[in-house]
């Protein structure tokens, strides 16, 4: 079996608004999965459910091939969960939060402690270990957290915008931490608000919006598919009139970003050569000239706001 | 698969004692709460009797009944609302341990809690040269009470699902207060009308403290087997209600 999560048609009302609107999709094993959508999506109803904090109104979901619905406990000894809000009992030390958590997971005693050892090692906590977590900085607090979701060796990953909010160093160390854990084997199941860190972590991504899936692929054929948001950026050695390049055939929309111009266009390179013949014609000199693939965020945009207009 | 089933609920019952260990750490080794389950309830029975001639012997069955309603109830009911405002009975429900093994563990925490301080009342009574006539009827009746009023204060914080201690303690308040009073604490249940009698028989700590009155004098309104069998009863009520409505409220606290 090679599928890691199974989503057929969940659903997920609060009162008259719906959360999660008939989604569907796979997860495989081994890989990074990112769910992006914007605030209030879903995103994080649909992690809630998957890891069986509450239950759906409708459809089904398997997780390591558990239902969620039916074997919850099973499903939930081979999770690793990292919410989205800070939970580490902040009068409890580190270690304390982690052979609590260890004790629920039924870790035996020697693992529990040779485990969090490490991991708090890993996280750079180990030396604060017996501190109150009520003096844990954000940053730190997060590590421990992610440290809590580790201690049973889980074979899939949940971890709801992770680094939301972290200072550069935290958010790094649990960047390396979630692809050394996917390189040993753990899928990762991860939403996020930050399209840099779905791009430079994911393997595929879902895009939601309003409770529905707009799009799912690899982050480059996402790319390539939103062709319509390619462009080419020229800057000249002096100033152009935008009226004339709008007017270049293949041209879609010209904007002005300091000394430089993005051309978004339907073929970069029958572009490039309509500018080269421009720039002659002008006597202008072309001092720089880039083609842009779109970037996730572009893609995201465009798609979140496709969907809002109904497309 | 009765052995599997058997073996699951073992990890389960080990797993809610994981909870307990977490909820004397957090919630009951803190000094005021000691305090206060000490205090509380020396203080209360001192301004009904003080100017009254009353021995120490007739003290003391209202005084453990309260140590032991009182220490039972204390924290249970703000538990809960904590831990949905700190956001880590988000962790605990992702674990995979049953709600029915969540609350039980937070039932065995106030029950190992309410034990030892009724511990205190006992030892200063014995102290102080009351004889207790009957201790198996004492120290069984101190056990299911405590485990009784342990599973009252779980119960206590099932609704409404908010995650504002405060509101909850006061509607236990509402809810612990006017039992007391009509529970044979402050004056015997063969003393009260027969209006009162009936009230009376409606709580659980009245069967308590009329067996901690047979303990320490021979007599008592209701007899033993009566108290120890309404006393279960009552448990199990709130044992089971607890954890039946906790399922069924929980999730909307994730709402």
């Amino acid at each position: 079996m090679s599928i890691a999560v199974t989503v057929n048609n969940l659903t997920k009302h609060y009162g008259d608004i719906i959360a999660v609107d008939h989604i569907g999709f796979e997860v495989k094993k081994r890989e990074i999965f990112g769910f992006l959508g914007p605030n209030g999506a879903g995103k994080t109803t649909t992690i809630r459910i998957l890891t069986c904090i509450i239950k759906p109104d409708g459809g089904t979901a398997t997780v390591m091939g558990y239902n969620i619905e039916k074997e919850p406990l099973n499903a939930k000894q081979i999770m690793g969960i990292v919410p989205e809000m800070s939970n580490a009992y902040i009068d409890l030390s580190a270690w304390n939060n982690l052979m609590l958590i260890g004790e629920l997971y039924g870790v035996p005693k020697k693992q529990r402690v040779e485990r969090s050892e490490k991991l708090l090692k890993q996280v750079d906590l180990y030396e604060r270990r017996s501190q109150l977590v009520r003096g844990f900085s954000k940053g730190m607090k997060q590590r421990l957290i992610l440290c809590m979701a580790l201690i049973n060796e889980p074979t899939i990953l949940f971890l709801d915008e992770p680094t939301s909010s972290l200072d550069v160093e935290s958010a790094r160390l649990i960047k390396d931490m979630i692809r050394e854990l996917n390189k040993t084997g753990t899928t990762v199941f991860l939403t996020t608000h930050n399209m840099e860190e779905a791009d430079q972590l994911c393997d595929r991504i879902a895009i939601i919006n309003h409770g529905q899936i707009v799009a799912i692929d690899t982050p480059e054929n996402l790319r390539l598919k939103s062709s319509s948001l390619q462009s080419i950026e020229v800057s000249f050695d002096r100033a152009v009139n935008m009226d004339d390049l709008a007017r270049i055939s293949c041209v879609k929309q010209v904007k002005k970003l300091g000394d430089k111009v993005k051309l978004y266009v339907d073929e970069p390179s029958e572009a490039i050569d309509h500018v080269a013949d421009y720039a002659r014609s002008h006597n202008l000199r072309i001092i720089t000239l880039n083609t842009m693939a779109p970037s996730l965020e572009d893609v995201f945009l465009n798609l979140t706001r496709k969907n809002m207009r109904g497309e | 698969m009765i052995l599997s089933s058997f073996a699951v609920f073992l990890e389960q019952i080990k797993r809610s004692f994981a909870i307990t260990k977490k909820d004397i750490r957090i919630y009951y080794s803190k000094g005021p709460v000691v305090v206060f389950g000490l205090i509380f309830p020396l203080f209360l029975l001192l301004a009904f009797t003080i100017g009254r001639n009353v021995s120490a012997k007739e003290l003391f069955p209202g005084l453990i009944g309260m140590a032991v309603f009182f220490t039972a109830t204390s924290v249970g009911p703000a538990i809960l609302p904590w831990e949905a405002r700190s956001k880590t009975l988000e962790r605990l429900v992702c674990s995979p341990i049953s709600v029915w093994a969540i609350f039980f563990g937070d039932i065995l925490a106030s029950f190992i809690f309410g034990m030892l301080i009724s511990l205190v009342p006992l030892i200063v009574a014995l102290a102080i040269g009351v004889e207790i006539m009957d201790l198996l009827a004492l120290v069984s009746g101190v056990i299911l009470a405590t485990f009784c009023f342990a599973s009252l204060s779980v119960l206590l914080s099932v609704y409404p699902p908010t995650d504002i201690p405060s509101t909850v303690m006061m509607l236990s308040s509402l809810i612990k207060f006017p039992l007391v009073f009509i529970s044979g604490v402050f004056v015997p249940i063969e003393q009260l009308p027969e209006w009162g009698r009936i009230v009376a028989s409606a709580s659980p700590l009245t069967y308590f403290t009329d067996l901690a009155r047979y303990s320490i004098s021979g007599t008592s309104f209701y007899s033993v087997p009566v108290d120890l069998a309404v006393l279960t009863v009552f448990t199990l009520l709130f044992l089971v209600g607890s954890v039946k409505l906790h399922e069924r409220f929980l999730p909307q606290r994730f709402s």
